[in-house]
C-alpha cells in the first residue's frame, strides 16, 4: 500500500513529531509495508461471520460508586520535570 | 434576503457521584490540588479503567427523561488530541456507539408559544483537568482532580431558531437534570457548559449554512448574547458579499463579542477508535425499565398537574416548577392553604423577590413553607390584611418568628367591626373638607386618599373591603 508523503507529515504532526526530509520516505516505506502485511486478512472470506465487537467476551464490567485510596498529597507531582504547590507545570498552551 | 438561524446545542453535565467515572477518585470539588488522583485518572501505563455503575444509571435517567432510545449494546471510544490537561493524550468518550439516541425536550417560550427540540443523542464521557495560565511566566499549572469526572453530553438536533429559544432549551435541559438529582447544572461554576452551532440560511429553503461553533458561554445570558451576535455577524458577513467561515469562536463577555479562533486550529483528526480496555456496554430491557420506574416527577408533568391540581396560571405554574426545590416549597406551603393563588402570589412575588435581594436560594429561605402558610391563612381567616401580612413577613424573615405571635404581640389583628371603621371613616371625612368638596366634584381620584387617611388612623389594621364599603356609602 503505497502511503503518500503528505499523509507521513500529517501523522507526524499528529503525533508531535520532528521529522526531516529523510525520515519521511523511510517512514512512507514501512507505514506502507505495515498495512500491507494487515491486508492479508482481507483475503479472508468473512461473509458469515458476525463483526467482532470486543476482542474479549465480556460485557458489564462494573465498579460501585464508592471512594478508595487516593496518593498521597505530592505523591502525583513526584517525578514531574517541574512542580508548584502541588501543580504541574508545563509550557504554556492557550488553544 | 431574509435569513433565519439554524442552532444546535452541546451540553455537557457534570454528574453529582461520589466517584469519577473510570476510577474510586473523589469527584468533590475543592481540595488541594492534585490530591484527587490515582494512577488511572492520571494515565498512567498499565493502568485499567474500570466504569463507574451510578454513571450508567445517571446517563439512563437523563435518557429516559428526554425519550431517548437506549441502546442495548454500547462501547466507549478514545478520542485523541493532545492538551495538557489531559494526561492520556486521549479522552475516553464514546463515538460511533452512544448510550442513547433520538429524544426530544418540549420547551415553552415566554409567551407561550410551545415546541419540540430534537435530542441527537446522550453520551458518557470523562472530564479533563483544569488548567491555570500564568500571568506572569510563560507556564501553565495542571490540577488533574476534576480528570475523569463524569460527563454526560446532551446533542440536540438543529432545532433551534432563536437566542430565546436556545436559552429556554438551556433551562429546561437543566431542570430536568437537577429534577432527576444527577447534575447541580450549574453554569457559573462549569458543571453545565454550553457550545453552540449556529448558521443562518435564506428563510425558506433547506439546506444548512456554514456553522461557527462558539465555545466559552458560562451563562445562560452568555449563550443568548453570543448566539445573537453571531446570527448579526453571519448576516453582515454575507450581506458584504463574503462566506461564513467555518471555525470557533470563543465569546468575550467583557467585550460583547466574539473572536475567532482561527489560524490555532487544525482541522480536527481525533482517530477515534473503540478502547481495549473497557469493555461493552449492555442493557437490558430490564435494567431499563428498573430506572424507568425509579424516575421522579419531572418539570413537564408537575408543570400540568400545577395547572390541574392548583387551578394555577401557566405562568405561575412554569415559575414554581422550573426548579424541583421551589415546587417543593410552593406543594409544602399549598397543603395547609385554602387558596393555591395566594400561595402561588407570596412564593413568587414577596419571598422571591427576597430571596433575588439575598441572593440566597429556596432551600436558604430563612421562611419555612409551614411558617408562611401559618401567615397566609391568617390572611385567608380575615385575622390580618395582605398589607399587614407584609409587614409580618418581614419580621417573620427579622426576628425568625412564627406569624401568630408577631401579630399578636404587635396588636396587628385587623379591624373588621363595621361600627369602629366607620367611626374612624366619620373622622377622616370631617377633617377634609376641601377633598370631600374635590371628590363630589368628579375626582374619583381621591378615593385613594381617604382609603389612605382611614388606614393610616388604624395603623393598617382596617379591612381594607369594608373602608371602601363605607367610602363609597358616605361620599357618593
Amino acid at each position: 500500500m503505497k502511503i503518500s508523503k503528505q499523509e507521513v507529515l500529517h501523522v507526524a504532526g499528529l503525533a508531535r513529531l520532528n521529522i526531516d526530509e529523510a525520515m519521511i520516505d523511510m517512514f512512507a516505506g514501512q507505514l506502507g509495508d505495515i498495512l500491507e502485511y494487515v491486508e492479508t486478512l482481507d483475503r479472508l472470506d468473512t461473509t458469515d461471520i458476525p463483526p467482532t465487537f470486543h476482542a474479549v467476551d465480556i460485557s458489564n464490567a462494573f465498579r460501585e460508586d464508592r471512594i478508595k485510596q487516593h496518593l498521597d498529597k505530592n505523591e502525583a507531582v513526584k517525578n514531574a520535570p517541574e512542580e508548584e504547590d502541588g501543580h504541574f507545570i508545563v509550557p504554556k498552551v492557550i488553544e | 434576503m431574509e435569513f433565519e438561524p439554524v442552532i444546535g446545542l452541546e451540553v455537557h453535565a457534570q454528574l453529582k457521584t461520589n466517584t469519577k467515572i473510570f476510577c474510586s477518585c473523589s469527584t468533590k470539588f475543592g481540595a488541594d490540588p492534585n490530591t484527587h488522583v490515582c494512577p488511572v485518572c492520571l494515565g498512567m501505563p498499565g493502568v485499567l479503567p474500570v466504569l463507574n455503575k451510578t454513571v450508567v444509571e445517571y446517563a439512563m435517567r437523563m435518557a429516559l427523561a428526554t425519550d431517548c432510545t437506549i441502546a442495548h449494546q454500547s462501547r466507549f471510544a478514545r478520542k485523541n488530541y493532545f492538551y495538557p490537561d489531559l494526561p492520556k493524550g486521549y479522552q475516553i468518550s464514546q463515538y460511533e456507539l452512544p448510550i442513547a439516541e433520538h429524544g426530544h425536550v418540549n420547551i415553552t417560550m415566554e409567551d407561550g408559544t410551545k415546541k419540540r427540540i430534537g435530542i441527537t443523542r446522550i453520551h458518557m464521557e470523562e472530564d479533563a483537568g483544569k488548567l491555570i495560565h500564568d500571568p506572569t511566566r510563560p507556564v501553565s499549572r495542571v490540577d488533574f482532580n476534576r480528570t475523569g469526572t463524569p460527563l454526560i453530553e446532551i446533542v440536540s438536533e438543529p432545532d433551534i431558531r432563536s437566542p430565546e429559544e436556545a436559552g429556554a432549551y438551556l433551562r429546561q435541559v437543566r431542570s430536568i437534570l437537577r429534577y432527576l438529582g444527577i447534575s447541580d447544572g450549574n453554569m457559573e461554576e462549569g458543571s453545565f457548559r454550553c457550545d453552540a452551532n449556529v448558521s443562518i440560511r435564506p428563510r425558506g429553503t433547506e439546506p444548512f449554512g456554514t456553522r461557527a461553533e462558539l465555545k466559552n458561554l458560562n451563562s445562560f445570558k452568555y449563550v443568548e448574547s453570543a448566539i445573537a451576535y453571531e446570527i448579526k455577524r453571519q448576516k453582515m458577513v454575507i450581506g458584504d458579499g463574503g462566506d461564513v467561515v467555518q471555525e470557533t469562536r470563543l465569546w468575550d463577555s467583557a467585550g460583547n463579542r466574539s473572536i475567532s479562533m482561527r489560524g490555532k486550529e487544525e482541522a480536527h483528526d481525533y482517530r477515534y477508535f473503540p478502547d481495549p480496555d473497557l469493555v461493552p456496554l449492555v442493557i437490558d430491557d430490564e435494567w431499563i425499565e428498573s430506572v424507568r420506574k425509579r424516575l421522579p416527577e419531572l418539570p413537564e408533568a408537575r408543570k400540568a398537574r400545577f395547572l390541574d391540581e392548583y387551578a394555577l396560571p401557566e405562568y405561575d405554574a412554569d415559575i414554581l416548577t422550573s426548579a424541583k426545590e421551589l415546587a417543593d416549597y410552593f406543594e409544602d406551603c399549598a397543603k395547609e392553604v385554602e387558596n393555591p393563588k395566594i400561595v402561588s402570589n407570596w412564593v413568587m412575588g414577596t419571598l422571591l423577590g427576597l430571596l433575588n435581594a439575598e441572593g440566597k436560594s429556596i432551600e436558604e429561605s430563612p421562611v419555612s413553607p409551614a411558617q408562611l402558610a401559618e401567615l397566609l391563612i391568617l390572611i385567608e381567616t380575615s385575622v390580618i390584611s395582605g398589607k399587614i401580612a407584609k409587614t409580618v413577613f418581614d419580621e417573620m424573615v427579622k426576628s425568625g418568628k412564627a406569624a401568630k405571635a408577631i401579630v399578636e404581640e404587635k396588636g396587628l389583628v385587623q379591624v373588621t367591626d363595621e361600627s369602629a371603621i366607620e367611626a374612624v371613616v366619620d373622622q377622616v371625612i370631617d377633617a377634609n373638607p376641601a377633598e370631600v368638596e374635590k371628590f363630589k366634584a368628579g375626582n374619583a381620584k381621591l378615593m385613594g386618599f381617604f382609603v389612605g387617611q382611614v388606614m393610616r388612623e388604624t395603623k393598617g389594621k382596617a379591612n381594607p373591603q369594608i373602608v371602601n364599603k363605607l367610602l363609597k356609602k358616605k361620599l357618593g
